[in-house]
């Protein structure tokens, strides 16, 4: 190994020590289901809000957002915006009234007033699709991550690095539970701001601040001239690409208040209060956030040499900021370049590291908590009982997740997570928003909606050009579909669902509300609404 | 019990029917909607203008408003503004406007009871 790789290795070794030592920690003041589930509802609205910023920050976001911004310029941004501004609907409509009326689960603010059992299922069901979409995202990322950065090709390291971060997140939520996966997380989001900030600051001092002429520099350097600042570069190529890319700007923008792992954050907190402020801040960091993608993007157009911009393209945009760092820190073969291309290797993979936790503690909750109490055990299962189940789920999660991983590397990082969004949007948010703001919404209707929303917006993709039909790259030879290409089944022309399935999932929630009549999911609306509003018997804080 | 019904305990309890039938309950639900209802329709829309901009008006996206930057980038940076104003502005909203009523409300339900 070079000086660089040992750096890195230590490091990355470095962020796994500081997040098993938390997890310990955390793990020895943790007990009972309101602890394991919702970390004792005990986070400040400040302590949450970096949570959440670090559950969201994605390595989909750090290094697909700048790298897309890297290789496409303007249409990169446009990605950003839609994860940003989706916020104001967690806030608006959703992280208050869910705090208030729900316990630990999205699932619990449906059946407060419909049957249980069904709508569980149901709600269970799509946690868990649209947790492992996110988590194939986040292990394939951090196979190709550590492969790259320690400058081995081999698909056995890869498979090796997945398995290591599966086996490492089943560590982080069996042990440690929701209190461990809040501190990965808060560490997370301290380091990734810190890495970035620095990072941006050395670019930004480039070019003296100038905003103008870093733009102009990546411009010129991307060798796109003018239209790498323009909207279009990507998107704009077609009519049908254009509305490929509504349609994914639907789903960025109504996905983020339907993600479980986003959504189940806001249950730990002690009160509906503290969760609005948690998603202030989280709202102000992640647009911080988004704002240094943009530099780190440009400036990494500005400032690599042909060679690294090569390189970046072939990673597919991924390691735009870490040659980035290295290239602001000196360059290649510099001590400086060695250490900040280490820094940041090792933020991405602590960025790794915290959402998968995330991801994989929310269906296991999900899984113990819905499926195996509600479900199956008549809500009589005792709480030791549900955590021992939640505790199976992660690690049954996990193996899933590990195993799904390891041939899913073919697939697209950006797309898994667009897909994620969608699936979220389509099946989970028609629910929680008809249910808190519709007394007549029932549980046909909040079946149809889930099922009909998932289904439609995973079946789209599967007859979409990401599955087939879309042929071969005329320059590399590249089959761009997964399955071979003697194989058409391709009918639908977006590789996005959600501008068709989103307004599904609405509809038929609407059309199974209004063909049946469910007297007692009406007379509990009351209930739902006042408590939702007023907090009035909304769950406490744990005492300890 | 009929299979039509809900296969968990009722937690129905009668004190939510009579804090729902309150002024300061229909007050606080009028003023919750009135505020988040037009708020979300007028950032959506928004947000469709500048997507739909971004795809449909590339000419009008790519004039240069000084050195580099262009509309484009104004009109992104400009949705960044306003989800910041408008998530403050609602968290002043909240604070003066329904906090109080909604504390009201949930003192009287737990009057009496254990916290």
């Amino acid at each position: 190994m070079e000086g660089h790789q040992i750096l890195t290795t230590v490091l990355f070794l470095g962020v796994v020590a500081l997040t098993v030592g938390i997890t310990i920690w955390a793990s020895r003041n943790s007990s009972g289901a309101a602890d394991h589930y919702a970390g004792g509802r005990g986070f400040s609205g400040f302590q949450n809000g970096l949570a959440i910023g670090g559950d969201y920050m994605s390595a989909a976001s750090f290094l697909g957002i700048s790298g897309a911004i890297a290789l496409s310029g303007y249409d990169g941004f446009l990605y950003s915006i839609g994860f940003l501004v989706a916020w104001l609907v967690a806030l608006l409509l959703v992280a208050e009234v869910l705090r208030n009326s729900g316990r630990y689960t999205m699932a619990d603010q449906l059946a407060y007033r419909m049957k249980q059992k069904p709508v569980r299922m149901a709600a269970a069901t799509s946690t868990v699709v649209v947790s492992i979409f996110y988590l194939l995202a986040q292990m394939v990322g951090a196979g190709a991550l550590v492969a790259l950065l320690l400058g081995v090709s081999s698909d056995g390291l890869k498979n090796l690095t997945i398995f290591f971060v599966g086996a490492l997140m089943i560590f982080y939520v069996t042990v440690g539970g929701m209190k461990g996966t809040t501190w990965v997380q808060i560490v997370k989001a301290v380091l990734l701001m810190a890495g970035s900030a620095l990072i941006v600051v050395l670019v930004l001092a480039k070019f003296g601040f100038n905003l103008s002429e870093l733009l102009g520099t990546a411009a010129q350097n991307s060798g796109k001239g003018g239209a790498f600042l323009e909207p279009g570069l990507k998107y704009g190529v077609s009519t049908t690409s254009k509305i490929d890319f509504i349609s994914l700007g639907i789903a960025l923008v109504l996905g983020t208040a339907g993600l479980p792992h986003i959504l189940i954050r806001f249950y730990t907190t002690p009160t509906s209060r503290d969760a609005r402020k948690s998603v202030l801040w989280a709202i102000g960091l992640i647009g911080v956030f988004y704002l240094f993608t943009l530099i780190l993007g440009f400036g990494a157009a500005a400032l690599l040499d042909k060679d690294s911009y090569a390189e970046v393209a072939a990673s597919g945009g991924n390691l735009a900021s870490p040659l980035l760092a290295e290239a602001v820190g000196g360059g290649s073969g510099s001590t400086g370049g060695a250490v900040l291309l280490a820094v940041i290797a090792a933020v991405a993979f602590a960025t790794i590291l915290a959402v998968v936790a995330g991801l994989t503690l929310t269906s296991s909750v999900s899984v113990a908590h819905d499926l195996y109490n509600s479900v199956f055990k008549n809500g009589q299962a005792s709480e030791a009982e549900e955590i021992r189940v939640s505790r199976i789920a992660a690690g049954v999660i996990g193996l899933i997740a590990i195993v799904l991983a390891i041939p899913a590397q073919k697939l697209n990082i950006a797309f898994l997570v667009a897909l994620a969004f969608a699936v979220a949007a389509s099946a989970n948010l028609p629910a929680i928003i008809y249910n808190m703001f519709w007394r007549r919404f029932n549980t046909r209707g909040a079946l149809w909606s889930i099922y009909g929303g998932l289904i439609s917006s995973v079946g789209l993709v599967i007859f979409s050009p990401i599955v087939s039909g879309k042929g071969v790259d005329p320059v590399s030879g590249k089959n761009l579909s997964l399955l071979p290409t003697s194989i058409d089944i391709s009918w639908f022309p977006l590789e996005n669902p959600g501008i068709v399935s989103i307004p599904l999932g609405f509809l038929l929630g609407y059309l199974g509300t209004i063909s049946s009549k469910e007297q007692s999911a009406e007379d509990r609306y009351t209930e739902l609404e006042v408590r939702a509003l007023t907090g009035a018997g909304a769950e406490q804080a744990s005492k300890h | 019990m009929t299979s039509d019904a809900h296969d968990q305990a009722a937690r129905h309890d009668p004190v939510y029917d009579e804090l729902s039938a309150r002024p300061e309950f229909a007050e606080l639900r009028s003023r919750y909607r009135r505020f988040v209802i037009p708020a979300t329709v007028a950032f959506l829309a928004w947000y469709a203008l500048y997507v739909l901009m971004s795809m449909f008006a590339h000419d009008f996206m790519s004039t240069k408003v000084v050195g580099n930057i262009n509309v484009a980038l104004v009109f992104g940076l400009l949705q960044f503004a306003t989800t910041f104003i408008l998530a403050f502005v609602y968290s002043r909203y909240s604070n003066s406007r329904l906090d109080p009523l909604a504390s009201q409300l949930s003192d009287s339900y737990y009057d009496g009871r254990e916290r």
